[in-house]
């Protein structure tokens, strides 16, 4: 087993990778930038080292400062965690070529999946359902024409390198095929440095499903059922959910062994998510394969009972699965809502700043990863994800009903964030009977909004207590001031359960 | 002491006085029984009303109060609540730079970030809602816009400056 693991990552994710070393008795290694000086990842971990400037490329992506701090503080693995390098074939190189371990795949698996073209060309090998559409980066306008014409439109035009819904373009007519090739080229080219673009079958109302695999380096891979990620903004996820409502135990097996059969043909080890489409009918498509952990992860780990970070560790380390595919059953039903410091009021704009107040909702069935705290500076340069709340339950009315509440809980002041979409998604008959697929949101966000009219007695107690926070602020002195603060204290004892 | 406080734009008196250590209050002319107490700075613990039989207690609201260089909101529950107070003793109140009407107002950056672009000039004449600076944060750009008519008195940032939450970027007339 490893002695040291340095995280290459911050936020939430690098505390979750803390936690699991803790618990595994590994010593953890934070890195930060200039900003992140005190983030909570770098109090929680048992080191700290300081990688540079606040920008990514000279610090969370800087391959060449990361493994030299990893070998002077003498980690012997690295957790990549999501984002940043975790998806870098060339550091999972490094990391091997410097003796260190990668916790994740090989650099090689890594680039198969790591071009949509290139996967799609592996999996076509392995009898992998696809989506219609050319197995290649298209030639011309002519070649893009005549595959549109093949397929039927609507058509989808994709970014070879792409991800996070860059370099997309949805053509429903072949009038509008040529602009909107040049514009996704273009974008293409702006956001990866590969004009590469390629032309898919539009699957309409398509539902977001992927499948969690665990793959050791001795030959096991399992599947760990699926998640649905229907719920989405500009193709990022929002609210992510296992299983999936429409997923029976036949389709669950289907989906897993195909997901199973994609990583053996890439060689895959250690924890990976394949996505697909599911249309009306439920056929599936191979989307693609993301080779890393993912940030909705604590889903599974909720209806599975596993823990996906231990699992990553251990298989990295060169040891078993300690189970198979028949031991793994899934049990209630889990919701995740990925709590960001955006306003949605105002475009979801990212409104980073000081929390001056941070309540963290907790009780029966409610799962809390954070990166944030009370007195934190929100920095402005890196995603704006503060948290993840999960909630859990028997089935997926009591998990709902449980993130409900949790979320009358869960209070972030200072800050705008997007709790309120939340709190509507909740409570839209359509998210609750599961109607769901990846224009849910952009739809409901169109519709009409109805506010709940707040009741006239909180308006009447919020006039009060406008008027008492004044009239306590006029009066108090510096003694009445220290009264307050010791009875303050012995408050927040008795509130934190500390009697 | 009476404060005319403004919840969500209605506007209410509030009467409010201290005797042995217990806030004694009226809303409007009518009475109303609280106890209140801070939990912290800026949350409140507000209990409102009563039952028979003289038991002490009644409707639990946590209320949360949130700052910020323009405008105050209070939180119950879920729900938001813009509030205004006028103090009495203080003649102008607690109106805030940025709203509507007579005066010079100052542009305040709403989050820390960079002034990507300054699109007047001082002495420009400015229209309502007409952008006159875009700041970047988090790699998005927002442009902020005029309250009012009037012309640039004074700019006092430069392109490329990095502002904080409350920084006067530029004074309208």
């Amino acid at each position: 087993m490893f002695k040291k693991i340095l995280i290459a990552n911050r936020g939430e994710i690098a505390v979750r990778v803390i936690r699991a070393c803790r618990e595994l008795g590994i010593r953890s290694a934070a890195v930060y930038s200039d900003v992140d000086r005190t983030s909570l990842h770098v109090i929680k971990a048992d080191e700290a080292y300081y990688l540079g400037p606040t920008a990514a490329t000279e610090s969370y992506l800087n391959i060449a400062r990361i493994l030299d701090v990893a070998k002077r503080a003498g980690a012997d693995a690295i957790h990549p965690g999501y984002g940043f390098l975790s998806e870098n074939a060339k550091f999972a190189r490094a990391c091997a070529g410097a003796g260190i371990k990668f916790i994740g795949p090989t650099g090689d698996a890594m680039e198969v999946m790591g071009s949509k073209t290139g996967a799609r060309r592996a999996m076509e090998k392995a009898g992998i359902p696809f989506v219609p559409g050319s197995l290649r980066g298209l030639e011309s306008a002519e070649e893009a024409e005549q595959v549109a014409e093949q397929i039927g439109y609507p058509v989808m035009l994709k970014a070879a390198s792409g991800g996070g819904g860059k370099g997309m373009r949805l053509v429903h007519e072949p009038a509008e095929l040529h602009s909107a090739l040049e514009a996704a080229k273009s974008e293409a080219a702006r956001s990866f440095g590969d004009d590469e673009v390629y032309i898919e079958k539009a699957i309409v109302r398509p539902r977001h499903i992927e499948m969690q695999i665990l793959a050791d380096e001795h030959g096991h891979a399992v599947y760990l059922g699926e998640r649905e990620c229907s719920i989405q903004r500009r193709h990022q996820k929002v609210v992510e959910e296992a299983p999936s409502a429409i997923v029976n135990d036949d389709l669950r097996r289907r989906m897993g062994e195909v997901a199973v059969r994609v990583a053996r043909a890439a060689n895959y080890t250690n924890a990976g998510t394949v996505e697909f489409l599911v249309d009306a009918e439920k056929n599936f498509y191979f989307l693609e394969m993301n080779t890393r952990l993912q940030v909705e992860h604590p889903v599974t780990e909720l209806v599975t009972g596993l823990d996906l970070v231990h699992l990553q560790i251990l298989i990295a380390s060169g040891g078993e699965l300690p189970f198979r595919q028949e031991d793994l059953t899934i049990r209630g039903h889990a919701i995740e809502c990925r709590i960001c410091a955006e306003d949605p009021d105002n475009h979801f704009f990212p409104s980073p700043g000081t929390i001056t107040m941070l309540l963290p909702p907790a009780g029966p069935g409610i799962r809390y990863d954070s990166g944030s705290y009370e007195g934190w500076t929100v920095p402005i340069d890196y995603d704006p994800l503060l948290a993840k709340l999960i909630g859990y339950g028997s089935d997926r009315n009591q998990a709902t009903m449980r993130l409900e509440r949790a979320l009358t809980e869960y209070f972030v002041g200072g800050i705008k964030t997007n709790i309120p979409l939340f709190q509507r998604i909740l409570q839209d008959p359509d998210f609750h009977a599961a109607r769901l697929d990846t224009g849910y949101l952009e739809r409901l966000m169109g519709g009409p909004s109805d506010p709940q009219a707040p009741a006239q007695g909180a308006q009447v107690a919020a006039a009060i207590a406008a008027a008492l926070f004044a009239a306590m602020e006029g009066t108090t002195t510096e003694a009445e001031a220290a009264a307050v603060n010791s009875a303050h204290w012995k408050r927040a004892a008795l509130r934190d359960g500390l009697r | 002491m009476t404060y005319e406080v403004t919840i969500d734009g209605r506007l209410y008196r509030v009467a409010l006085a201290q005797k042995d250590g217990r806030w004694h209050c009226s809303v409007d002319g009518s009475p109303v029984q609280i106890d209140a107490v801070p939990v912290r700075p800026n949350e409140l613990s507000l209990i409102i009303g009563g039952i028979s039989g003289g038991i002490a207690g009644g409707i639990s609201y946590d209320v949360k109060r949130e700052k910020s260089p323009q405008e105050t909101h209070l939180w119950i529950g879920s729900s938001r609540h813009k509030a205004e107070v006028r103090d009495p003793r203080s003649l102008q109140g607690r109106r805030s730079a940025g709203g509507e009407g007579e005066g010079t107002k100052k542009i305040l950056a709403a989050m820390p970030g960079k002034v990507v672009r300054v699109l007047v000039k001082e002495r420009d004449p400015v229209e309502a809602g007409q952008g006159v600076v875009v700041v970047e944060a988090m790699k998005m750009q927002n442009e902020l816009k005029s309250p009012k008519q009037g012309a640039v008195q004074k700019i006092l940032v430069a392109e490329g400056a990095s502002v904080n939450a409350g920084d006067v970027l530029l004074l309208i007339e």
